[in-house]
């Protein structure tokens, strides 16, 4: 596959009150053509910083961005604001102008780069019908609900054909039911036009839903990355732990404290593991936590279990486990 | 008293009010937007800093704003005789009042241009705008409903220092007020002015909400 963003040793740093603070500390990852590549993190980690450097709204301190075969800090002002044509961007908070309409605001990009206004406004009234919005043309920003401001804003940056697609937060401010909506936009988008998506994000499951590669960033450095298979089902770094089982809080009051968690990749979703496990070991188990689904027929999802405190019962219920092909792994401090 | 000389100076004196204050206040605004704008943009943290630049005119306008308007006027006879030739009058009060307001309308556009949401410019950016495109559609759109409400407030300020400038001969109802109430004691035509004046703000003022909540697309209606 060809590279489409390629980053090398990224780093940024800020002067905040006459000190220094490094929110980048030599980040390298490539982004390949077509991927849709999420980049999580916590709060403060830096991920921001991170796709700022990609379409240099942030200079890098050091280091180099390229995109496709430039190198961003080779270019000149001009240079840079053509570059920044190819890379749209949106936003948590939508950032739309706020006094213009829906189909003005898809124009604004096309009106900064020249194009005649009936022909602006032709191209904005097609890319409405692909989000889906063609009756709120005249609205105003203030007239919508956030899924459908995330939506303009969507339309906004499909408005120059761009090569990738940069989001920074952009389900962070909507439900649940929305954000679904919003990544299966974005998951469409990705499909039909081929446009290069990274997703800035410090929620797993939006990674989980769509994104095929994932870079996790703790204090400004890259903890880990690799598919997102890879990374779900055996994080290997601290940071990467604590974000796939984000949310988790530990139970307190159980006898054992030998847990397990499981991922499910490949089996049938009609086949019933757990149960088929108790039934062969004879000895409960207590399910902790479950996010499973059923993906085309396939079991997809984690498990955590909490196992008898008997020894060979607990090996004995592991192996079977691993025999249907789940990975398992032992958890310490799961439970307090 | 209420003689056709009377009503005829009152009405002259409406006219050199109206053409003292809307005509200094487009002066202020053609001296006093693009400082405006420059304040916003060369400040540290602004579009394209320039901190030597910043301080210069930010002390300037301070500088202008402290002096006391009738001191100014003082200040300035001798460049407003140059200018218009003779220092008092309408026109010639159209000099000073310029001079005081547009340091003060800088800063009414300063203030309405750093409620631009900044990551409405940071989207603005993203797409590859210049930094005229972004002042001029972004900020200065984004603004436009503030920036009526300082209009709103300049032509008020400005109408009541055209009023001060009586004090010195500067014509209109303030003039009025002053040699005919004060200096011959006909309190009658100095309640006329006032309430002439009165009547003058509130027009401003109602004519600036009702246009900038006409062109607010932020409310939903």
């Amino acid at each position: 596959m060809e590279s489409m963003i390629r980053v090398e040793n990224l780093t940024k740093t800020f002067q905040v009150k006459g000190e220094t603070v490094e929110a980048l500390k030599g980040v390298s990852l490539e982004i390949e053509k077509g991927d849709i590549y999420g980049i999580i993190g916590m709060s403060g980690a830096g991920k921001s910083t991170l796709v700022r450097c990609l379409n240099f709204l942030e200079k890098p301190t050091e280091g180099t961005v390229w995109i496709e075969d430039k190198d961003l800090s080779a270019l000149n002002d001009a240079g840079l604001r053509k570059m920044r044509t190819e890379i749209a961007m949106i936003f948590q908070h939508f950032n739309l102008l706020m006094q213009r309409n829906v189909l003005d605001n898809i124009c604004f990009p096309l009106e900064i780069t020249g194009h005649k206004k009936k022909e602006a406004r032709e191209r904005a009234k097609e890319l409405l019908e692909i989000v889906d919005l063609k009756d709120k043309a005249n609205a105003y920003p203030a007239q919508l609900s956030g899924g459908q401001k995330q939506r303009v804003a969507i339309a906004r940056a499909l408005a120059m054909n761009p090569k990738i697609l940069l989001c920074d937060e952009a389900t962070s401010a909507l439900d649940p039911t929305t954000t679904k909506s919003i990544l299966a936009l974005l998951k469409d988008i990705n499909k039909k036009y081929g446009i290069t998506i990274v997703i800035i994000t410090h929620e797993m499951r939006v990674v989980q839903e769509i994104c095929s590669h994932v870079a996790i960033i703790e204090k400004g450095e890259l903890a880990e990355n690799g598919t997102v298979e890879e990374v779900f089902a055996r994080p290997k770094s601290k940071a990467a732990k604590k974000l796939v089982f984000q949310g988790e809080q530990k139970v307190s009051r159980m006898d054992s404290k030998r847990c397990i968690r499981i991922v499910f990749t490949e089996n049938s979703s009609f086949e019933p593991v757990i149960a088929n496990m108790v039934l062969e070991c004879k000895a409960s188990v207590n399910i902790l936590m479950a996010d499973t689904k059923d993906i085309g027929g396939i079991a997809r999802g984690e498990m955590v279990l909490q196992l008898p405190e008997d020894e060979d019962t607990a090996r004995k219920m592991m192996e079977y486990l691993k025999e249907r092909n789940l990975t398992v792994e032992e958890l310490e401090d799961y439970v307090g | 008293m209420w003689d056709n000389a009377t009503i005829m100076m009152l009405l002259e004196g409406i006219r050199d009010s109206l053409y003292m204050t809307l005509t200094s206040t487009v002066l202020a605004y053609v001296i006093g937007l693009p400082v405006g704008i420059l304040l916003v943009i060369s400040a540290p943290g602004g579009l394209k800093p320039r901190p030597v630049l910043y301080k210069i005119t930010d002390f300037v306008v301070n500088m202008l704003r402290s002096v006391p308007f009738l001191i100014l006027m003082i200040l300035l006879i001798p460049f407003t005789r140059f200018v218009v030739g003779k220092a008092y009058g309408p026109t010639a009060t159209i000099i000073s009042l310029t001079v005081a307001a547009a340091p003060f309308v800088a800063r009414l556009v300063e203030s309405s241009l750093l409620e631009v949401d900044k990551g409405v410019i940071e989207a603005a950016q993203s797409m590859g705008a210049d930094l005229k495109t972004i002042i001029v559609k972004v900020m200065l759109g984004e603004a436009r409903i503030s920036l009526i409400v300082g209009v709103t407030i300049a032509l008020g300020t400005i109408l009541g220092y055209s009023a001060m400038a009586g004090a010195v001969g500067g014509g209109g109802l303030g003039d009025i007020a002053i040699r005919y109430g004060y200096q011959r004691y006909e309190a009658d035509i100095m309640i006329v002015t006032v309430i002439l004046l009165i009547i003058l703000m509130q027009i401003f003022q109602f004519a600036g909400t009702k246009l900038s909540k006409k062109l607010d697309r932020r409310l939903t209606h």
